[in-house]
């Protein structure tokens, strides 16, 4: 079952439904990850929550001038036009009051979501309401995808995903270093907008799908799971939209396999797996990557500091220095040095001498980075031949002086 | 103002009022500490932990899904941190995964489980049930001195009063250490005070409230009145003491006139059905913040 899923011979409507529910994916991953590098992740909960007023709205317009209320098209249309003007309101108070962001992402989802509420209970006091099916927008829903719907998904998610990917340079210069960007002549808020536009755009049209509570999920978890695999904006994205379109796909095949098992949630579950996975296994800002370079640098100082000590003939007290010198052979059990040992310590306080009259000379001309623990790297990996062959000569020249 | 008001529509009123001031006192110094989010955080993985206590004890009762929610709620304040530090996410990213994936977990145990005979949907989590809070034996003003009509009150009237009290008790008693912490918290350290253990206990504390306001009303009235009505006194006022006030009275009357505009306003205005409380009263709180963001005294940044 769930392999017929994923090979898309699961029937029409099932195989319509992944391939949408994969291209909202990737196309949430994609702009949700211009929003995370923007710090800005959290102002798709205000944008997610903004549509329901506007869905509730033009219902009503809607059936108020004799046409169907529950046009697709209309009811988008409503919904995007409320989450602009959320979005604005949100854009406004942080610019223009002494609210901080949140405090107006907060209150601008919360009673614009509440006034929808208000008018969802207006809609259900007509006699047409009853059978407006909004409800559904909350939670989503594939059941009644059409064909339409699908393709509505791909152009639309097509043409503001290409505007993004376009336009990536000026946008990821701000986010990274806005004023900078400035100085080049890029407007932030131009380009925010920009990044804004899109991510409405695209909560609207996954709202029929992921529901208008958990499209949040699908622009905010992708990305971040993303972010821990590279340091380079344009591998980023492109992650981020595998990601995304893989929970999608996956999601869908997996709620396809058995009733009861609604979409939405399965789809921010996987992604939330991805999360996981990259939260743990991802090479250097992964969990496990960070404890086992964090166990060598400690186990790079002991050993600094132990053959220090030895060099300078002096016995090491602490016991887990011990215990590292003595595993690889640089001391006996009893703490005398071996000449493994004694060659290495030897090693050890020439580069300890080199790093500190560099260190000094540094600091006098203020070009010192405090940032890097100098003694725990060799010497020769970072500097030139004839640097260090500079540095010796200093050095012997302040032992002649001291003699 | 008959009977009919204090059976009907005074116990729901005063739930609402609790549950307003309750959410809004903590909601004061978690804008300060640019921790608003967290309410609208915590009443997303209330969800879960209440369909996982209905899957745990096979009932809808009070006590352990009131339980199983603050539970919720903590796991989520830990695991954000978690994922914060460790991970090194940016504090809106690392609530907005933790969220969005519990409440998706919710939505799905929620569709598993056999729920069709209880009262427990999502719309109901979101919405709550306030008009359904009545006192069935209430006969008019004299059944508040009656004991045996008192004791057919709705319990969530009892405990949403208890909330707001322990929540007043902890702002009282904390009220110095909870004002340094929100205005200079490295300060706050050198002059010996526990900022980590206070913020926790802050969220923790606005985690209960929320979750007993939650059950009674809704979580749409949670996020608006952890915000609004603080958000609205920031733009009105000047000092921490007077926001706080501010804060409460502004939460009373987005209350009071929230209730009134969604039972009453509509049948004076000739309509049959009345609107959702909840709703109306969390929309009465924007409009009061409306009005403060463009007229507010203080509105505007101190340059």
């Amino acid at each position: 079952m769930l392999w017929s899923a994923l090979n898309l011979t699961l029937g029409y409507n099932a195989t319509l439904v992944t391939i949408g529910a994969t291209l909202l994916g990737i196309a949430t991953g994609i702009s949700g990850t211009f929003l995370y590098l923007r710090k800005n992740a959290l102002i798709s909960d205000a944008i997610s929550h903004a549509t329901l007023p506007g869905l509730g709205a033009a219902f009503l317009f809607m059936t108020g001038v004799g046409l169907d209320g529950r046009n697709l098209i209309g009811l988008l249309g409503g919904s995007a036009i409320s989450a602009a003007l959320g979005l604005m309101i949100v854009t406004w108070l942080t610019t223009k009051t002494r609210l901080s962001q949140d405090a107006a992402i907060g209150s601008v989802l919360s009673v614009f979501f509440a006034f929808g509420v208000v008018l969802l209970t207006v809609i259900q006091a007509l006699p047409s309401g009853r059978q407006a099916g909004l409800e559904t927008f909350l939670l989503g829903s594939t059941a009644g995808m059409l064909f339409n719907d699908a393709v509505l998904i791909l152009v639309l998610g097509a043409i503001t995903t290409s505007i993004l990917v376009l336009f990536r340079r000026p946008i990821i210069l701000v986010s990274f270093d806005s004023t900078y960007a400035k100085t080049l002549g890029i407007s932030p808020q131009k380009t925010d907008y920009l990044v804004l536009a899109v991510a409405l755009a695209v909560t609207v049209i996954g709202m029929k799908i992921a529901g208008l509570i958990l499209i949040v999920a699908l622009l905010i978890i992708a990305p971040v799971a993303a972010r821990f695999w590279s340091e380079k904006s344009d591998i980023i994205i492109l992650i981020s939209a595998i990601f995304g379109g893989l929970s999608g796909y996956l999601g869908t095949a997996i709620s396809a396999t058995a009733p009861g098992l609604p979409t939405g949630p399965i789809i921010v579950l996987c992604s939330f797996v991805l999360f996981l996975v990259s939260f743990l296994l991802a090479p250097r800002r992964g969990v496990l990557a960070a404890a086992r370079s964090f166990w060598v640098f400690q186990r790079t100082v002991h050993m600094t500091q132990g053959l220090l000590l030895i060099a300078q003939n002096q016995p090491i007290y602490e016991p887990k220095t011990k215990r590292i010198l003595q595993r690889r052979g640089f001391i006996r059990a009893d703490g005398v040095a071996t000449q493994a040992g004694r060659a290495l310590a030897a090693k050890t306080l020439l580069n300890e001498r080199r790093w500190s009259f560099w260190r000094n000379k540094m600091q006098q001309t203020g070009n010192l980075d405090e940032s890097i623990v100098y003694s725990l790297v060799s010497i020769e990996t970072k500097l030139t031949p004839d640097q260090i062959e500079s540095i010796d000569r200093g050095l012997s020249e302040e032992q002649q002086e001291r003699v | 103002m008959g009977s009919d008001f204090v059976a009907l529509s005074l116990p729901p009123l005063l739930i609402g009022l609790c549950a307003s001031m309750a959410c809004a006192l903590p909601g004061n110094f978690l804008i300060l500490r640019k921790q608003a989010l967290i309410g609208d955080a915590i009443s997303h993985v209330v969800l879960p932990g209440i369909v996982v206590a209905f899957l745990v004890t096979g009932q809808v009762s009070t006590w352990p899904m009131m339980i199983g929610a603050a539970g919720a709620a903590i796991t989520a304040v830990l695991l954000i941190e978690l994922i914060r530090r460790v991970g090194r996410i940016e504090s809106g990213a690392a609530m907005g995964v933790i969220f969005t994936s519990m409440f998706a977990a919710g939505v799905l145990l929620l569709e598993q489980s056999d729920t069709s005979q209880v009262h427990l949907d999502v719309e109901h989590a979101l919405f709550g049930n306030l008009e359904s809070l009545i006192w069935l034996d209430a006969e008019g003003w004299a059944s508040f001195f009656q004991i045996k009509a008192l004791a057919g009150l709705p319990v969530e009237l009892l405990r949403m009063a208890t909330v707001l009290l322990a929540v007043s008790a902890f702002v009282y008693i904390f009220w110095r250490p909870l004002a340094l912490i929100c205005f200079d918290e490295p300060y706050a350290r050198t002059r010996g005070i526990a900022a980590t253990a206070l913020g926790f206990a802050l969220v923790t504390l606005t985690a209960i409230a929320a979750v007993a306001a939650f059950d009674a009303v809704g979580s749409i009235i949670v996020i608006a009145m952890i915000i609004c009505p603080p958000a609205t006194a920031r733009l009105m006022v000047n000092s921490l003491r007077s926001q706080v006030i501010y804060s409460q009275v502004l939460a009373i009357m987005a209350t009071v006139l929230g209730y009134m505009f969604a039972g009453y306003v509509p049948l004076w205005l000739g309509f049959s059905n009345t609107l959702s409380a909840a709703g109306m009263i969390a929309s009465m709180s924007g409009v009061f913040l409306a009005c403060a963001a463009l007229f507010g005294p203080h509105r505007r940044r101190n340059i």
